[in-house]
């Protein structure tokens, strides 16, 4: 122990020690010292590792804005509070830490909360601090006031509204702890601004106190052996596999996993680059834009192994027909997911990178020719495929393009819609973290700022935003940002005029009458990006696909590609809601 | 099917709100709903009674596990537990028949625990079959003002 005294002098303390290294001293110095709400949020940010904060300042947040500007954080200014959501979402599905933003009160957190809710769809940790106001307006209509707690709750994984200034250390080590375990997901503090500015004189306690919160990590034995005996006797089985892989970090258990027992893996559009999709024993994706040879295998399955994976509606199709002979497995962290959807006959809930851990001990090499015969069968029979033969620029092709110019190392971010589709579809996903995407909520916007989070936490990646003209033009603010801290993301816009998906079900199920999905007043978005200072190309020939792509990759800044592609290509294959996912559409079955 | 659901939960800001949320969400309407402190001043326990599809009740229990400060939920549907309902009613009651009320109370245990000039008031616990008896007993004479707990409910025996 070191022993302090204070004594008073002139206006300040000053602090006598009577032994102590310097260290030590400076230490327990910063211990006595009276901090204010505000230095202990930071510092308590910094103990945790935090590097970034995405944000916008405001009223109910000065106090925290004056503290973060003399502290090692770096604070990332967007444009718009839900550019900051989604970049502090897509830095976290980047780099596999916690994100951190951090807005105003009020219309600062209600421009948040489409941010949460992608992040709380696809179970992303962030951590999102709300400023508040004064804790004896709350609840009067004051300036800038919303019911951050009622209006976030059922988008967030917790929540907590400061009341206490002692709680807050531990508030914070809580909101990181529950964030980025168990399921992972958004907890949100809300912090009301005469907290930030209350001194405290002792440093409060910070340790996390959650007596109700017990995720479970370990997979019954009895279970796992159950479903290891299943594996081995079955005859036709799937791997079904989603996002879980790559939030528990188990791509390469999973590898082992189908290898050893010689199954076939079909991944959820979350889960893409948690299988390498190079493998022979790759199926693709699943579902309603999922590959024939996908569907059908696992429609035709006699198991399916499904491991973080939640049997969304976009992968059951209509879940009375899906996988209709097929016993199911389900490893899931989370128990709720288990018989949500479809009835599961061997659960086992624990961490996925944990349980196929186990797994693979028991599992054994089964030859299996026949159901190989038959997938590679559906493999000739329904390849992804599209008419490349005119001189319009295909998206597809676009995408095939950006590929090979980053022989697949790069990070993809996309928007929502076909240009979504088609980077699923096209670029071939061999790593966990490289396909980052708002597959749950189908954030339209979500990409470009995801891709300047993704870029911050990954700065040797070449991270590029596959866009449509409609999704990117929902954060194209944040072009502000990328060229501010001279962030070399690169956007892709498959600008074809339209709200595209919608448009393609216009045409399919309502008769072609194109209801308010023309965007033909599109600006130029060329002379967008050189307004905001950064550098665009527009791409309407094929042959310039290529280079365009390459000159852009070696331009150390923001480039925006504008390819004007075919204005009514549709995606394909596709199941129309409802129907069994073998019911496709498009070439197909 | 009516569910009996009881969760313990922690003493915090908020609890409550999430929990409510997980049956307003999907459109259940909760019958009825106690809260009240346990022998721990940490933790409260909470008796949620509900009407609805078994399947989606399943996943709002599995969902209220999930809430960070409930410890423990059970849906005592179908085990063998005990329920009370406590239930006080205001009845009019002029002196010429107070002597007919008291024998109804008499006869379903309640008790009178006030006494007016024209009113007296009853208290009566039990099942809620039981308070609804009585109540329909107590109806004839004028019933000024009911309040009821809600019923609460615990597992019979260990476990």
């Amino acid at each position: 122990m070191i022993e302090g005294r204070r004594t008073r002098k002139g206006c300040g303390y000053i602090y006598i020690f009577n032994f102590g290294t310097f260290a030590e001293v400076s230490k327990d110095f910063l211990n006595k010292m009276a901090k204010t709400g505000a230095q202990i949020l930071i510092d308590t940010l910094i103990n945790q590792g935090v590097e970034y904060v995405f944000g916008i300042p405001g009223g109910a947040v000065l106090p925290l804005f004056d503290t973060l500007y003399s502290s090692p954080i770096k604070f990332i200014l967007t444009r718009h509070e839900q550019g900051a959501g989604h970049a502090a979402d897509g830095f976290a599905r980047a780099t596999g830490k916690v994100g951190v933003c951090m807005v105003t009160s009020g219309p600062g957190a209600t421009n948040l909360t489409t941010a949460i809710a992608t992040a709380f769809m696809d179970s992303v940790p962030i951590v999102a601090i709300t400023g508040q106001v004064k804790t004896n307006l709350i609840g009067n209509d004051a300036f800038q006031e919303a019911d951050v707690m009622g209006i976030t709750r059922s988008i967030t994984k917790h929540s907590y509204l400061v009341n206490r200034l002692d709680d807050l250390p531990r508030i914070i080590h809580e909101a990181f702890y529950i964030a980025s375990t168990g399921r992972c997901g958004p907890v949100v503090i809300d912090l009301p601004v005469d907290i930030t500015m209350k001194c405290s004189d002792s440093a409060p306690p910070g340790a996390i106190d959650l007596p109700g919160y017990k995720p479970r990590y370990y997979g019954n034995p009895r279970q796992i052996k159950l479903a290891a005996e299943a594996i081995n006797k079955s005859k036709r089985p799937v791997l079904y596999t989603g996002g879980g892989i790559i939030l528990s970090g188990c791509s390469q258990e999973l590898l082992e996993l189908a290898e050893k027992a010689n199954v076939p893996v079909t991944t959820t559009l979350m889960g893409l680059g948690g299988f390498p999709e190079t493998n022979s024993l790759s199926l693709g994706m699943l579902g309603m834009h999922g590959t024939g040879y996908a569907n059908h295998s696992v429609q035709e399955s006699d198991l399916l192994i499904a491991v973080g994976a939640r049997f969304d509606d976009r992968v059951t199709g209509k879940t009375d027909e899906f996988a209709p002979n097929a016993e199911i497995i389900h490893i899931d962290i989370d128990p709720a997911s288990i018989s949500k959807n479809v009835q599961v006959d061997i659960p086992v809930v624990g961490d996925a990178k944990n349980i196929l851990i186990e797994l693979v001990k028991h599992v054994r090499f089964e030859e299996r020719k026949e159901w190989f015969d038959q997938i590679n069968e559906w493999k000739e029979k329904y390849p992804l495929s599209y008419d490349n033969k005119g001189d319009d620029v295909k998206p597809q092709y676009v995408v095939e393009q950006i590929y090979e110019a980053t022989n697949g190392n790069a990070i993809i971010t996309t928007e929502v819609g076909q240009n979504q589709m088609w980077a699923a579809h096209y670029y071939t996903f061999t790593r966990p973290r490289t396909f980052i995407s708002s597959g749950g909520l189908g954030t339209m916007g979500y990409g470009f700022p995801a891709a300047i989070g993704a870029q911050l936490g990954c700065p040797d990646k070449t991270v590029i935003d596959i866009a449509g003209d409609g999704s990117f033009q929902m954060n194209i603010q944040e072009l502000a940002t990328a060229v501010h801290y001279k962030l070399p993301v690169k956007v892709a816009i498959l600008n074809n005029g339209y709200l595209g998906m919608v448009r393609q079900w216009q045409e399919l199920f309502y008769n072609k009458r194109y209801s308010h999905t023309r965007l033909h007043d599109n600006p130029d978005f060329v002379k967008i990006a050189e307004a905001y200072g950064a550098r665009g190309f527009l791409i309407d020939k094929k042959k310039d696909v290529r280079p365009v792509i390459e000159e852009a990759l070696s331009i150390k800044g923001p480039v925006v590609m504008d390819f004007k592609v075919t204005a009514e290509e549709n995606v394909f294959p596709m199941v129309p809601t409802g129907q069994a996912i073998n019911r496709m559409i498009g070439g197909m079955a | 099917m009516k569910h009996t659901i009881t969760a313990i939960v922690g003493n915090k800001v908020g609890v409550l709100a999430r929990i409510v949320g997980l049956f307003s969400s999907r459109g259940f309407n909760i019958d009825s709903l106690n809260v009240g402190e346990t022998d721990n001043p940490n933790l409260s326990r909470l008796t949620i009674v509900v009407n609805g599809d078994d399947a989606v009740l399943e996943q709002v229990r599995k969902q209220l596990g999930k809430v960070i400060d409930v410890l423990k939920v059970s849906d005592l549907t179908n085990q063998p537990y005990v329920e009370r309902d406590l239930m006080l009613v205001k009845v009019n009651a002029p002196p010429g028949k107070r002597n007919e009320i008291l024998e109804v109370v008499d006869i379903f245990r309640g008790k009178i625990v006030d006494v007016g000039q024209k009113e007296m008031i009853v208290e009566l616990s039990g099942t809620e079959d039981k308070v609804a008896a009585m109540l329909k007993l107590l109806q004839p004479y004028g019933i000024k003002e009911t309040a009821r707990t809600g019923q609460i409910a615990m597992l019979r025996g260990t476990k």
